[in-house]
């Protein structure tokens, strides 16, 4: 019984996500492995195009031996995990005071314009996603968006449209 | 003087380097600790000398904390340091992690061999990617130098380092709720007490400060306390990062020390832009309450300058209004913020934010009532110093702020259904 669980344990996941998983699993205390739930749900996601599945929800569960309800509780208290598709590229943009009165809304509506969509929408081709961002710590470049892991600053249209543009 | 404590390498190329920070004398104050087993009372007393106060936003003094924790009691201690970075309008601890990785780590040793702590972690936003990667590859450099690990440098002294990657949540920067999060639970913070230098990280005696605070240690030991304090003013040790952006030419990152006249870091911003003229300045971050410009050119940044302007210094985020904008606009997009951000624990931060948002925006839409400014009041009243953490009152004090200084711009919206600026 006890190997057939362990052996279960170690088919999930391919093992990149899985050594990636073992890696942040290893920085914290042996009995503390839940610890690694938030980078284990950011790796799987971004393995998976860019939302969490439940299945994978109760992967990451399974994986660090814990109940699943406290991995969605996890999964739906932070901003950066996505429970349904997005686009292959997710672009935040900042409307915190910085970024509006540095005209945020010029730039909202460009994109929204330009892809079609507006906040919570993903575009027909799946390429792009639109999301409202609190401040990114970023103020000293407003207006600014993040596209995946990448920082955009002191935005104006015609950036953006050069930026899109360079995105495969 | 400028950029002289955590900033030191900012001229250098490549300033994160290893071999850079090492090249204007870093983890020298290290060596030296582990080499001549300085008492750690001393290490906290020079803190305390410092008169360095927490820069995460509540300007708690540095040693004192570190003083609380019992070092000899048995059993692991942790030390943590809050790089969530989610105030709005703040964006220095960023540059910090970014370009002078090397000094916090090496002010989060002497931390740990100060509180008698083993263990670090450094939790980063999850969206700070750049800085996190610049952070892992200086830990590696570290370890590799004999900096992090067991045993350092001969001394018998273990520390070991590590981040945590954040994933979106304001309220993890309170630091209860970020020790939450780092056991892999919602970030809900906890009730006070116990404080975490008794009960913090796993159950332990912890730490926790801000990314600032950290980085100024090596610093503050290599120079002395008294150079610190003597950098600033009365009740404001050293010199401070600011950062300050809005409608300015030059927005960006000043490591000035405190008491440095607004007007004269408003210069060093490149003033404002398009010459248009200064409305308001909110001085410490959103949640700091806003002052007038005209008053705000006559005040200089430190602790109890903007504190007798009935503000607050906070985590040093200035952010400059200019006369073309709304105050009812901004404080809407405010308060839509900290309803959103409130972890709804609590009721009164829970509805009452929910309830700051919804009256600000009918006023700012049009649909305000005039019974709306005292509703205002009083629900901000109802919320301040009624709930676990300090979010609640992070929400009342800038309506507050509005509300004292540009109450005649609410009335207008109320009055006329539209915006007092512009209207000619
Ligand atoms: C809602 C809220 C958000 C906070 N966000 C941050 C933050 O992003 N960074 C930070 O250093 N401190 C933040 N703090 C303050 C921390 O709770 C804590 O006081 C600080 O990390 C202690 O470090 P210091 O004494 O070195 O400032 C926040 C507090 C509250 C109530
Ligand atoms: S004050 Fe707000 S954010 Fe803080 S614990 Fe209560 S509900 Fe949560
Ligand atoms: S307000 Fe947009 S990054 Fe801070």
């Amino acid at each position: 019984m006890s190997t057939s669980v362990v052996k279960d344990v170690i088919e999930l996941f391919n093992p990149e996500v899985r050594a990636e998983i073992d890696r942040w699993i290893a920085k914290y205390p042996p009995e503390w492995k839940q610890s690694a739930v938030m980078a284990a749900l950011r790796i799987v996601q971004d393995d998976n195009g860019g939302w969490l599945t439940t299945d994978l929800m109760n992967d990451v569960a399974a994986y660090l031996e814990m109940p699943a309800i406290a991995v969605y509780e996890v999964a739906t208290f932070y901003s950066m995990y996505e429970l349904k598709p997005v686009g292959k590229h997710k672009v935040c943009v900042c409307t915190n005071v910085s970024c509006m009165i540095n005209n945020a809304d010029t730039i909202v509506e460009h994109l929204e314009k330009r892809l079609g969509i507006t906040f919570g929408e993903v575009t027909e081709d799946g390429r792009f996603s639109l999301k409202e961002v609190e401040c990114l710590g970023a103020c000293g470049g407003a207006p600014m968006m993040q596209i995946g892991k990448q920082y955009y600053e002191n935005l104006t249209p015609e950036i953006v449209d050069a930026i899109l543009e360079g995105l495969e | 003087m400028a950029n002289e404590v955590c900033l030191r390498t900012l001229d250098l190329e490549r300033p994160w380097l290893l071999e850079q920070y090492q090249s204007r004398g870093g983890y020298e104050m290290l060596k030296k600790v582990l080499t001549e087993k300085t008492p750690p009372d001393e290490i906290i007393e020079e803190v305390k000398k410092s008169g360095l106060r927490g820069r995460g936003g509540a300007g708690f003094p540095t040693g004192l904390k570190w003083s609380f924790i019992s070092r000899n009691a048995p059993g692991q201690k942790f030390v943590v340091c809050n790089s969530d970075e989610g105030e709005p309008g703040t964006f220095k601890d960023r540059d910090i992690i970014r370009y002078n990785p090397h000094q916090l780590i090496e002010g989060m040793i002497l931390a740990g061999y100060a509180i008698g702590a083993t263990r670090g972690y450094n939790y980063i936003r999850g969206e700070f990617w750049e800085p996190y990667e610049r952070f892992e590859h200086a830990l590696e450099e570290a370890r590799e130098a004999g900096y992090l690990g067991e045993n350092l440098l001969g001394s018998g002294f273990d520390f070991e380092l590590h981040s945590h990657l954040g994933a979106g949540a304001y309220i993890c920067g309170e630091e209860t709720a970020l020790l939450e999060s780092i056991e892999g639970k919602k970030g809900q913070p906890r009730y006070k007490p116990p404080f975490p230098a008794h009960f913090g990280l796993y159950g332990c005696p912890t730490i926790i400060n801000n990314t600032e605070s950290l980085a100024s240690i090596p610093m503050i030991l290599e120079k002395g306390g008294e150079w610190f304090s003597d950098i600033g003013v009365k009740n404001s040790g050293g010199s401070k990062l600011f950062s300050i952006s809005g409608n300015i030419n030059n927005p960006g990152v000043f490591e000035i020390p405190m008491g440095t006249p607004f007007s004269k870091l408003l210069e060093m911003a490149g003033g404002m832009k398009d010459g248009r003229k200064i409305k308001a300045v909110i001085p410490g971050g959103s949640s700091a309450p806003v002052i007038p410009g005209d008053q705000m050119m006559e005040l200089t940044m430190d602790y109890d300058a903007i504190a007798g302007a009935g503000s607050m210094l906070g985590s040093g985020a200035v952010v400059v209004l200019d006369d073309t904008n709304c105050m009812v606009k901004v404080l809407d997009r405010m308060s839509y913020f900290y309803h959103e951000e409130s972890c709804g624990q609590c009721t009164p931060c829970r509805e009452g934010t929910g309830w700051l948002y919804r009256v600000v925006h009918r006023i700012e839409t049009g649909q305000g009532r005039q019974e709306d400014l005292d509703l205002l009041d009083d629900v901000a009243g109802k919320i301040s110093g009624k709930t676990i953490c300090a979010l609640g009152d992070a929400a009342a004090m800038p309506v507050q702020g509005m509300l004292r200084h540009f109450r005649d711009e609410f009335q207008y919206h109320i009055d006329h259904k539209r915006c007092m600026v512009g209207a000619g």
